[in-house]
């Protein structure tokens, strides 16, 4: 860390290990950012991924674990958490949505929880797994970021699903016809057909603009507040790469500080993706035209 | 931070978890806790009863309470009745008694006086023959006096 400078260590800190086709034709790992980028599209973030599967294992495990215990006399401790948990959910998801859909509140459910859990992974001190893992893979030039919701392709892969299945349900409670009217009937109407065919390119303008603004707000809301978290706790453990006692004595309170106040910040940013997406899908049920 | 196929890998694991989920997850959750909530419900409506029937019971076995009393007052006064009958009814008894025992007593006392009597005057009518045997010196045929004897000892 000693001959790192602070550029270079964030800079270290903010590239994920990627798995794909190297210019040699050989797939691998990526062991520079310009090779990274030069991979294109078809290359695997292994540590996102894998922490996000490890994770979601993580949730799916606990939460059958106490669906299968599941009775209706006296909760214990596990069940109980989980049954606070379902429960405010399914509140939250009848208090916006009315219709009868069995996938949305299961849905809010994962979104929430895995979200939560991908998020937490920032209040892991910075350098902890990272070091952990160049130690266990004996390379210390390992890219390794822990936090699957810094990596815009996490949070965009999650919106995008969001976002067809509002396109889904769009079709399938309005028919194509009634999609395609939302899209291009609205805000502006006219009863002259004419007005109306002049009016139908601006109000698809404006619908589809709105459409497509729901799955890139949701990823990039996301993103972006916990690449901000994480880039500042990078920030912050700059401070004990310094070596100066007072400069690591109030990096360590920093830290501290900042990740408390990051603990509002992980649950209010699972709770916003998971509430959006019931109410887009709400709104994707509403036939009022 | 290059946008690539990790957001299809993520999409496909959001798709199974949200399935596995959808499936393994939720329902028996909701149903224990749906099932919970008919059981409170269910056992609140059971206390509600249970207090109402409580407090008929209290005010039936009040209700008795009161009954008993009364009839009990009504078994002791017709006792005390009865007892001073029972008293009153010896004490006549005592009464009728006392007083055949005492006219028997007088009865015999008369008795008893009478024989005494009768004896006294036999000896008194022995007396007064003999005594007057004496005065006149001469003997008294028994049987020419016995009926002047007689008619003397009757006086007396």
């Amino acid at each position: 860390m000693a001959e790192q400078t602070a550029s270079g260590y964030i800079q270290h800190h903010l590239q994920n290990l990627t798995f794909g086709k190297l210019p040699s034709g050989d797939w691998g790992f990526a062991h520079t950012a310009e090779q990274a980028k030069e991979m294109g599209f078809w290359a695997f973030h292994v540590d996102t991924l894998g922490w996000s599967v490890v994770l979601g294992l993580v949730f799916i495990l606990i939460f059958r674990m106490a669906a299968k215990r599941a009775t209706s006399g006296q909760p214990s401790g596990l069940q109980n958490f989980v049954e606070v948990l379902i429960e405010f959910v399914d509140s939250s998801v009848k208090d916006t949505f009315h219709g009868r859909n069995m996938l949305i509140a299961p849905l809010a459910l994962t979104i929430f929880v895995w979200i939560f859990l991908m998020n937490l992974m920032d209040l892991v001190p910075v350098d902890f797994l990272p070091v952990l893992a160049q130690k266990i893979a004996g390379d210390e030039h390992m890219f390794f970021r822990v936090v699957p919701t810094t990596d815009p392709n996490a949070t965009l892969g999650m919106a995008l699903s969001v976002f067809a299945l509002i396109i889904f349900y769009s079709i399938k409670v309005k028919g194509i016809g009634g999609f395609i009217g939302e899209l291009t009937l609205h805000p502006f109407g006219s009863k002259n057909i004419l007005v109306q065919a002049l009016l139908i390119p601006v109000n698809f303008l404006l619908e589809f603009v709105t459409l497509v603004a729901k799955p890139i707000s949701l990823a990039l809301r996301l993103f972006g507040n916990m690449y901000a978290g994480e880039l500042i706790f990078i920030l912050i453990a700059v401070m004990f790469g310094s070596g100066m006692f007072l400069l690591s004595t109030l990096g360590v309170a920093l830290s501290w500080a900042w990740a408390v106040f990051h603990i509002l910040i992980i649950t209010l940013q699972a709770f916003i993706f998971m509430m959006l997406t019931i109410v887009y899908l709400s709104m994707a049920h509403e036939d009022n035209h | 931070m290059n946008i690539n196929a990790t957001l299809i890998g993520q999409a496909v694991a959001f798709f199974i978890f949200v399935m596995f989920c959808m499936k393994y997850v939720w329902p028996p959750v909701i149903t224990a806790l749906q099932e919970r909530q008919k059981k409170i419900a269910e056992g609140l409506d059971a206390a509600n009863r249970a207090a109402r029937d409580l407090e008929l019971a209290q005010e039936k076995a009040g209700q008795q309470l009161r009954e008993a009393k009364t009839q009990a007052a009504e078994i002791i006064e017709q006792a005390k009745k009865r007892g001073t009958q029972i008293v009153d009814e010896a004490r006549e008894q005592a009464r009728v008694e006392a007083d055949r025992v005492k006219a028997q007593a007088q009865a015999e006392i008369e008795q008893e006086i009478n024989s005494v009597k009768d004896a006294l005057r036999a000896q008194v009518g022995a007396l007064a023959v003999g005594g007057a045997e004496k005065i006149l010196g001469v003997s008294i045929d028994q049987n020419a006096h016995a009926e002047l004897v007689s008619k003397l000892a009757a006086e007396i």
